[in-house]
């Protein structure tokens, strides 16, 4: 298609686009399918000059976040929230876990199984993040808990760690916006971990977002990033015997170790969820998960949905009674 | 005033009915979970039986060198139960199962230790140091150590006062950060010179009603591979083999 005068040039974008499916414009395939029946439609009429048909896509395209399409995917989303909020509000007839925690495991597999590119998988895995998110704090959950990056992760080759490092840069700045979840639902972040094995940047956005979210009280999240168990627990030790030698005391008990390890600013995980099926711990919270129920879904990370939620709450009201009674005996 | 009354008497009763209609829908749902459970189970059970019996030709061998140290997790109410325990050891053994830890959170299997390593031949007390010697005689044995809660915390508290110690002998604790006397290598030796067992077992097996290690020693639970198994009073050979069988497969990438 040649190009044409200047104010042409919209419509010959959007066809070239639509045929191609190049572009940021929608092809036909994502149509749905009543506007796919209006663009048929509209064919006969434009063969002529296709410069009407560019316009008409063009106006689809514009109107498609108002008009049909639009407006039936806002309908369907409505619909999906009032039928889950009728499924928490059922559930919490029951006892709700206070403490949830999350290894985040699958997303590379997830990449390679769909045939995309290296990173993606830990993007998609990060979409999924925010809707586990949403849905824990929707049913009144007021800790979760999520295993970002792990010490052991440094090993890995470095061009990955890199990325990895500069998308959770990407994600923890935009926790800072206006608009993100941290202020729709009031929430507490604290980065839990070794930090000083983080570089600079990743390091000063991460505190920043603590101080940030200093004043929230409503829910808390905590990210565990350069973290590993065994690591925590030396920290800890490592911590109350500097604090002890400073004053000149001589023993260390067990209430001292515990008050200084990072993740004593929440109780212990009640659930503890790890996707992809695999049914190890990796040196996530080992301290803290004597009480924990856990789970192991076998779906990967990014296709984790509200049905495991669901199904993991379910268990765990089976179980909390017997549960309670051995925090008890402890 | 009056009208007010009767309003607010028909909206608590709404509400009521409201409340009665959610629990209700409530229960149903933990009906079919627990449905679900029941099939399954069944399932299971069948599966089980087959693996014992060896109509399923996967199962039939074990690659057990790669299980080097086992640990089960019992449940309190089911770790009174000697005879199952004993029961339990001697079918580890017959599948060839070296060295297995038996933990319990309140040290019950500790006091019946010795009864325990009488009643299974060829069961011997592992070294607390957890020295790998395999001297012939042992080649057919098992070795059995015993956990329970105090290996876990409290072992941590007297591995720390340890290493306190060694900070405090520094010519000058106050200023030195501490950074040659606590990292996780010292951490474990201090462990071992109080006389716990390092090792990180493979496979953990955990008899009871909830899939939870119940406060097994954390500093070995790092890569562990934890497996529940239900109610030992429902013990079953075959998902026994089953789940050793599957921990044969995983391959683990150790976080890179």
């Amino acid at each position: 298609m040649c190009r044409r005068e200047n104010n042409d040039l919209s419509g010959n974008d959007v066809v070239q686009s639509f045929i191609t499916g190049s572009g940021s414009f929608p092809t036909f395939a994502s149509l749905n399918s009543q506007l796919r029946i209006l663009v048929l439609s509209l064919l006969p009429s434009t063969i002529s000059d296709p410069k009407n048909l560019g316009t008409v896509l063009h106006f689809i395209y514009l109107s498609s976040g108002e008009g049909m399409g639009g407006g039936i995917r806002q309908l369907l989303e409505q619909v999906h929230r009032l039928s889950r909020r009728c499924l928490f509000r059922v559930l919490s007839m029951g006892p709700l876990p206070t403490h949830l925690a999350f290894i985040m495991d699958g997303n590379r597999r997830y990449a390679k199984k769909r045939g995309l590119e290296d990173g993606s998988g830990h993007k998609a895995g990060f979409s999924a993040l925010m809707s586990m998110l949403q849905y824990c704090y929707e049913l009144g959950i007021k800790y979760v808990t999520v295993y970002a990056f792990s010490i052991d992760n440094f090993r890995r080759k470095p061009e990955e760690v890199q990325s990895l490092m500069d998308l959770m840069l990407e994600k923890i700045k935009s926790l800072l916006d206006k608009e993100s979840i941290v202020h729709e639902y009031g929430i507490r972040v604290y980065f839990i971990g070794n930090l000083g094995l983080l570089n600079d940047q990743v390091r000063a956005a991460a505190e920043e977002v603590m101080k940030a979210t200093a004043k929230n009280s409503r829910v808390v999240l905590l990210v565990c990033v350069a973290y590993n168990s065994t690591d925590e627990i030396v920290q800890a030790v490592k911590r109350s015997c500097v604090d002890k030698a400073d004053r000149d005391v001589e023993r260390i008990q067990l209430v001292d170790i515990e008050e200084n390890m990072q993740m004593s600013v929440a109780p212990e995980p009640d659930i503890l969820i790890r996707s992809s099926g695999e049914t190890r711990l990796s040196n996530f919270l080992l301290w803290q998960t004597g009480n924990s129920q856990l789970f192991s879904p076998d779906a990967l990370w990014p296709e984790i949905g509200l049905r495991h939620l669901v199904w993991a709450i379910l268990n765990f009201q089976r179980s909390h009674s017997y549960l309670e009674k051995k925090k008890k005996q402890l | 005033m009056d009208s007010n009354e009767p309003m607010l008497l028909l909206s608590s009763r709404i509400g009521q009915i409201g409340d009665l209609g959610l629990d209700l829908l409530w229960r149903f749902l933990h009906i079919v979970v627990s449905l679900f459970h029941i099939v399954s189970g069944i399932f299971e059970a069948i599966q089980s039986y087959a693996i014992s019996l060896g109509l399923i030709q996967k199962y039939s061998s074990v690659d057990i060198e790669k299980l080097r140290c086992l640990a089960v997790v019992l449940d309190i109410e089911v770790a009174r139960d000697v005879a199952k325990v004993v029961e339990l050891l001697q079918w580890l053994k017959t599948i060839g199962v070296k060295q297995v830890g038996l933990f319990d959170s309140q040290g019950l299997l500790k006091k019946s230790k010795d009864m325990i390593l009488e009643m299974v031949p060829g069961s011997t007390l592992l070294q607390e140091t957890g020295e790998k010697d395999i001297s012939p005689d042992r080649k057919e044995g098992i070795a059995i150590e015993f956990i329970s809660s105090s290996d876990n915390k409290e072992a941590v508290v007297k591995a720390a006062n340890i290493l306190l110690k060694r900070h405090l002998k520094t010519s000058h604790p106050e200023k030195d950060e501490g950074n040659n006397v606590f990292t996780e290598s010292h951490l474990n030796e201090a462990l071992r010179v109080v006389g716990e067992n390092v090792h990180v077992p493979d496979l953990m097996l955990v008899y009871g009603p909830v899939r939870s290690h119940l406060g097994f020693p954390a500093w070995r639970l790092r890569y562990t591979e934890i497996v529940h198994m239900g109610s030992l009073k429902y013990m079953r050979y075959g998902s026994l083999l089953k789940a050793i069988h599957k921990f044969t497969g995983v391959r683990q990438n150790y976080g890179v």
